[in-house]
Formats: C-alpha cells, structure tokens, sequence
C-alpha cells in the first residue's frame, strides 16, 4: 500500500460503552485529494468514528497518524488546530454573528487590541471568493440560506484546519441545486489536495463524488472499495445483509391461509408516506424492509394512528375502523414499540413496573386504578417472563440496560392482550444475548396467533421470521415478498432494482 | 404498612428536619415561639399564626406541585388570586348569596386553568410563556373588576373563612388541611399520580401509550386555577377586602419555592403534595422567625434566602449520596445474582 499516500491514517481503533461495542478495531484510510464516503445503517458506528477522529470521543485503543505523524487530539478545538475540520449537517455557527464574525471568531484579526472589523471584513471577503462566493459578510449569518451557511462552515474549517475536512450529512436539507453548488465546491477543495470524508444517506450523491467508500456495519468495517467498482447493488448488501452468500436459510414459518384481520387499503398520508395496500393475518409477521428513510417508520407510525392517515380505509375482520389516535389503535388492541426507546418508549424517571403497566392503566382510566398488588404481580410476571434482568421493579427503567428496556417497553403492551403489535427496530442497540430473546419472543407471539408487524435493519432476522415481507423505498411500499422469495438476496435486489429504477 | 410508612418519611425526612431546625432556632432566640393558650375554644400562638398565615402560599404549592409534576409551570397563580378576590368581593357586595359567590369565584379560577391548560397543552406553547400571559392581563383584570379601587365588604359569612375558626383551628387552616388532603388521596388513590408523572417525565412516550396527556395537562391547571381561587378568597377575607394590585403578589414564585423546597424537580416526574406543604411551611416559619427574633427587617430576605439554600443543599443527591452513605451503608444496594452475573 502506498502508505504516504494517506493524509489520515487509523488503525484498529477501538470504542466501547457500557453494554456495547461501538468500534472495533476499525481501520480507515484517507488518501490526499479524495473524497471517501464512509457509509452505513444507523448505530453502524459512523459518528462514533468520526467522534474518535475529532477528538470528541477518547478512543480506547488504535492508532491515528495525520500526514505521517501520530496524533492524539483530546477535544475538537485539538482536532481543528491540528487539522481535522468538520461540518456538520446542523450548521454549528452562530446565526446572529455576521458571515464574518463567524469566520474568525475567536480569531479576529486586532489592531491596538481592538477587533479590527475593516480587516476582517476584507479577508472574509477574501476567504469566500475563494468559493466563488460573493456575500455581504456584515449580514447575519442567519439571513443566508442552509446551503450557504454549510459553504461559511467549510471555508471556517478548511481555513482553520486544511487537512482534512469531515463532512457529516452535508446534504440532508439541501435541494438539487444547493448539492450541485456544494459538489463544486468540494472538488475544488480535492484538487487543492485537501482528504474529504463523506458521511450521507443519499447513495445517488456517494457515486457522484465518491473516490472511495468504506462501510462499516455494528462497529465493523465491512470492506473499503473503489466507486467505479462496486455496484449499487453489492454496495447496499454491504450495508444491510451480512455476505450474500453467508445467507442463512432457517426454518422460516410458513405463510398462513385464510382471510386478512387487518387491511389497509390506499392507506397514506401525505409527506410521510404514500398509499399502501397491506394485509395481516392472525399469527402472521409481516416484515418490513427497506433503507434508512425508506418509510418504514412513517408506515408504523400510521398504522398506530400517532400521525393520521390523509387518505385510504382501514378494516379489522372486515369492519372499518378509525385509527386517527395511539388510544383508537389501542382500543383496538393495537401495541406499538418505537424506533427511538429514549424520547418516545420509556419514562426514564418510572420505574420498571408503572413503565410495565403504563399502557394497560392509560386504556383503563385514572378512576379505575390497577391495585399495587396487581402491578406487582404483572410486573414481576414479565420481569420472570421476558427475564428482564433488574435489580427489582422499583428500579428507575433509566437504569436498565438498553436490551431490558427494550423487554419492559414488550412488557408494556403484552400486559394490554394486544392482536396487532408493530415493532419498529425492536432488536437495534441491544446485546446479542436479548437479540436472541427477542427474536425468540416474537416468534412465540406468532405461534399464540397473534398479529405483528416488525420492521428491521437485520436481514437475516427478518428472513428468520417473517410470513410475508414488504419492501419499501422512497416512502413507498415497492415489493412484498413471499414463501420461497423470502430470502436477504431477494431484499437486496428488491430494494436495488428499485433504487435503480429511481436513479435512471 | 411500615414500609410505606417508612418510605414517606424517607421523602420527607429534609423537610422535616429543616422545619425542626427553624422551630428550634426561632423558639431559642424568642423563648415564647411554641406557647399555645386556648381563647374562647381557638387555639393560638406563633405556630397557629405560622399555619395560618400560610394558607394562601399552601394552597398555592398544592396546584404547582401537579402542575410542576407534568413539567410545567404556572406564573399566573398570584394574579388569579388578584382576579378572584375581586370577583368574591363585587359579587358579594352586589348583594349575591355567600353560597353564589363562593361558586362562581371558584369557577373563575377554573375557567383561568383552563384557559391556561388549553394555552399548554392544545396550542403547545412553553408553560412559562403561556402563564406569563394571564400573569400580567391578570391583575389588569382584576383592577378593572375593582375599578382600581380597593373593593371593603362586611359580610359576615364571607370573612369568617378568612378569620373565623372551626374546632379549634383558624378556618384557613382547616381549608388547606381538608383540600390538601382531599387533593393528596384523589391523585393517589386513582391512578392519576402516576400519569401525572407518566406524562412529565415524557410526554411523546405518554401518548404512544395511549395516556389521554391533552386532558391531563388541562386537569393540572385547572386544579392549579382552583387552588389559586381558594387562596384568593382567603386572602380576600383577611383584610375584608379586594386589593387587585396587592392581593397574592409576588406569591407564584413563594410557591414554585415551596414546590421546590419539598423536593419536587422541576423538570417534571416524581412529585408529593405533602413535601410542598411542607415546603410552604417552612417558608412561612422563616418570614414569621425572622420577624419575631428581632432581627433588623432589613436581614429578612438575606436570611431567607441563606436558609433555603442550606435546605436545597440537604436535599440535593450528593448530599443524600453521602448521608445514606455513612447511615445506612446496605442502602448502596447489593446486586443481585442475576444482575451480578
């Protein structure tokens, strides 16, 4: 390899918090005059990276060299002195400083001690023509759109570090237009020989400016590849399913006869995600497949009534129903565990049994109390059940693992007898131990006869259990897939066919 | 039951402790500050004074409390005050029944919770702000209610609440007891407590739930209004008058204090009603204290202020850290084999 070639060098870096591994012994290099994508699912271990890389984060063990010499930096301002820059997709400048303030903040150029504003003004001027950006740089930051704040942002940390520069969702809220504008302006900063890592969701934007991509998946790195030679195709198997070829064929449940309990037909809304058919049976598991931001979150969210649908029916054993609210849903036995346990699953502060009995007391009513003696005894029942691991149920739920929060949150709504249960990500974040348990734990729901609907990043896992599987993109559902046609490869190229099909 | 006994005075342990504290300081300094006599079958003494004096920031704490529990706040409970005796006293004096006017003043302070809940929870404005808005309009309305004048009754009915006494107890006392208690055993037998604090702690989470949270929070203000205009008709009856610009000023922040003080967060979640009595308690031990051990008025709201927080430093989970620490070294928690392994 030609080492000298590497502007950033980092080897066998190691990161773990508690209950996770969240890098391991990954290695990634930067060349001068590149721009390398790192790409991967969320929780794949991106912002940990480039966390450890910034100096954010002290990594645990590995090495990073810049431009051949070992550095350890111990903060961000480290970094940057250094010369590591980075962008982030929120812009973190200060709206209500001028474009110039922002510049050379904390840096300003001084004349008799005083901020000599005329001077800084010149050089930002400066600064920006280099980017063939012509602002007035005594205006607010803020009175700029997001595109050319995220410009102001690299002019500051090239000009500040001018290594290398980190990008981290540059584009998320950027139109056509304002990425175009973006793109030029990275290439001229590759030409300058500055190494540029590219962290995005958008696979069409990795192949129009990427030299290189690395994936990593669960703190690993999968492979650092070409762009010109990886497809679409190979790349997104990368990034989702483990090899194709390390596909595992388990005894997979069979699809289940008969009439749908629930159907949904043109069921939608606008923004979120568009009209989708769908049917569930009872003891059937519907799995829901699809990149991040493809819409399976918007599909759940819809189907549980926490954003209502604009348009379509839906029906339970053939009755319409209204699901315009979570308590419609679960007054029709609906249960819904969130992608995002933290801010919308536990009550951290609660214990583990008023978070085990929250649901079930909510579709009672405040006047008709569960008795402490009740509580107790569903709380313990679960906690013995699910082998939720916790001191004991009056442990504040904030405390548990991420795993067993994820149990008591299952908890929750098996205590309610639900017919319908939607799992958004149920096994993401959590240690291979509970992983199993949950897997496990749905495939004995299905058995019971009841009805669920399970979304998830896992591959191999949905394949595992899954009656039918429904594959979405785009906010759209574009395929359903089932019997024999259940199999990672299947999702892959489902997913990539249509991404194609999207690209052309 | 002991156990639950036990727990209750864990929780209110800090508070009892600083009240104990306050008692002992003040009756050293002003040997006569726990003397009580009996007059004409009512009890008096600086302790009844204490209680009694306290009633409007009492009641007060009982409504934040639950407001605070659902992480809110609730600023305008002085300015309801303001509006309610104002209401009591025209109504009153236009010759309406005791029993009219003491309804409909309650049903201001309700209607000002709900408009303050509907303000929170349906418009999804910040509490503070939202509250702001009736703080300030408040006593505006109140004046005009009054039309700026101080509004004197002579009812007889209307000023026993404020200075008549009911077996043996001054009749403020003996509201915030009955409505403190009768608070306390409502939110605690049903299950409103805890989706009180579902709802505080996080709300998102609360409503996937399927917790009616909308409803709630409107509930909380509107106990917040009510308590205000039991405190206000108090007050009110005290000085047989309406003062719309002087009647409960300043009190929300007495009460937020007392909130405080009893050890509620204010970032929502675990609350108790009676750790804010408490606190209202203790607050007002302090200004009667102070005043009564001769110390130049000028040192009042310095001492005050030094003694509140000696008492948030005692409840303060480093600190608790520490005394359990050295108290009760099991308490540390042993784990458990499933846990250990």
């Amino acid at each position: 390899m030609q080492t000298s070639d590497n502007i950033l060098s980092a080897s066998r870096i190691e990161k773990g918090f508690p209950g996770t591994r969240a890098l391991d012994k990954v290695d990634f290099h930067l060349r001068r005059g590149e721009v390398h994508a790192l790409l991967g699912e969320n929780g794949a271990g991106k912002s940990t990276l480039i966390k450890c890389l910034t100096g954010a984060y002290r990594r645990d063990g590995g090495s990073i060299l810049l431009d051949g010499a070992e550095v350890d930096p111990r903060d961000t301002f480290d970094a940057q002195r250094l010369g590591i820059g980075t962008v982030y997709q929120e812009v973190n400048l200060l709206p209500n400083l001028t474009v110039a303030e922002n510049l050379f903040l904390g840096r300003q150029p001084r004349r008799f001690g005083m901020i000599d504003t005329k001077a800084m003004n010149r050089r930002a001027r400066e600064l920006l023509a280099e980017y063939e950006l012509e602002l007035d740089v005594t205006r607010d930051l803020a009175s700029y759109s997001v595109a050319i704040q995220q410009v102001v942002a690299i002019a500051r940390a090239v000009d500040l570090s001018g290594k290398v520069l980190i990008l981290d969702e540059p584009t998320a809220s950027l139109d056509a237009h304002e990425v175009a504008m973006l793109f030029r302006i990275v290439r001229r900063l590759k030409a300058r020989g500055l190494g540029i890592v590219f962290i995005t969701h958008f696979l069409e934007q990795v192949y129009e400016i990427a030299d290189r991509i690395t994936v990593l998946r669960n703190g690993q790195v999968v492979g650092t590849r070409d762009t010109a030679e990886l497809t679409r195709r190979d790349l997104i198997a990368m990034m989702i399913g483990r090899e194709l070829a390390a596909e595992i064929q388990s005894a997979r449940p069979d699809a289940v006869e008969g009439e749908p309990r629930y159907s949904f037909r043109n069921y939608g809304r606008r923004g979120h995600v568009a009209p989708f058919d769908l049917d569930v049976r009872a003891g059937e598991v519907v799995g829901m497949a699809g990149l991040l931001g493809s819409g399976r979150t918007e599909t759940a969210e819809i189907l549980f009534g926490a954003h209502r649908a604009d348009s379509g029916t839906a029906e339970i054993d053939g009755r319409p129903v209204n699901l315009s609210s979570p308590r419609a849903a679960i007054r029709r036995k609906f249960g819904f565990c969130p992608e995002d346990r933290k801010t919308a699953g536990i009550v951290g502060d609660l214990s583990v049994r008023e978070n085990i009995v929250l649901a079930l007391q909510a579709r009672r009513g405040w006047t008709r109390p569960i008795s402490r003696a009740e509580q107790n005894r569903l709380a313990d029942h679960y906690i013995r059940a699910l082998d939720i691991r916790t001191a004991d149920r009056e442990k504040p739920i904030k405390l548990l693992s991420g795993g067993n929060q994820q149990k008591a949150i299952l908890a929750r709504w098996l205590a309610t007898e639900p017919e319908l249960l939607i799992l958004d990500e149920p096994t993401r974040g959590i240690d291979v131990g509970a992983h199993a348990e949950i897997v496990r734990l749905i495939e004995t729901l299905r058995e019971k006869g009841m009805s669920l609907i399970v979304i998830s990043s896992e591959l191999e896992e949905l394949v595992a259990y899954s009656t039918r599987i429904v594959v979405l993109r785009d906010r759209a559902h574009v395929a359903e897939l089932s019997g024999d046609r259940i199999t990672a490869h299947q999702i892959v190229e489902a997913i990539a066919a249509a991404n194609e099909r999207g690209a052309s | 039951m002991i156990s639950i006994v036990r727990t209750y005075l864990t929780r209110l342990l800090p508070q009892l402790i600083a009240l104990a504290t306050i008692v002992a300081a003040v009756s050293i300094v002003f040997p006569g500050f726990l003397n009580l006599e009996i007059q004409n079958g009512r009890l008096y003494g600086s302790l009844i004074d204490i209680l009694n004096r306290g009633a409007p920031v009492v009641l007060l704490a009982i409504g934040m409390t639950v407001v605070i529990a659902t992480k809110g706040i609730d600023l305008s409970v002085g300015a309801v005050m303001a509006i309610c005796g104002a209401v009591a006293a025209s109504l009153i004096t236009s010759g309406h029944s005791l029993g009219v006017t003491l309804l409909a003043t309650l049903a201001v302070g309700v209607l000002c919770g709900v408009w303050n809940g509907i303000l929170v929870a349906v418009l999804d404005i910040q509490p503070i702000i939202a509250t702001l808005v009736l703080m300030v309009a408040g006593r505006g309305i109140a004046q005009l209610i009054t039309e700026g004048a101080i509004l004197t009754f002579n009812d007889a009915g209307l000023i026993f609440i404020g200075s008549g006494s009911f077996a043996g107890l001054p009749m403020p006392v003996v509201i915030w007891l009955l409505f403190g208690v009768l608070v306390a055993l409502v939110v605690r037998r049903s299950a409103l407590g805890m989706l009180i604090e579902a709802v505080g702690v996080n709300r998102e989470a609360s409503s996937l739930s399927g917790v009616l949270t909308p409803v709630l929070l409107i509930a909380a203000y509107v106990l917040s209004g009510l308590c205000a205009a039991i405190a206000g008709i108090i007050a009110a009856a005290d000085i047989k008058g309406a003062d719309a610009n002087n009647a409960g000023l300043w009190l929300e922040l007495d009460a937020i204090l007392a909130v405080v003080v009893g050890g509620t967060s204010l970032l929502g979640g675990r609350f108790s009603i009676a750790a804010s009595v408490l606190g209202a308690i203790i607050i007002q031990a302090i200004n009667t204290g102070i005043l009564l051990s001769g110390f130049p008025p000028e040192f009042n709201l310095i001492i005050k202020a030094a003694i509140i927080v000696f008492i948030l430093v005692l409840q303060s989970p480093r600190f608790r850290t520490a005394f359990t620490f050295l108290s009760i070294p099991r308490a540390a928690g042993k784990p458990t084999e499933r846990e250990a392994k």
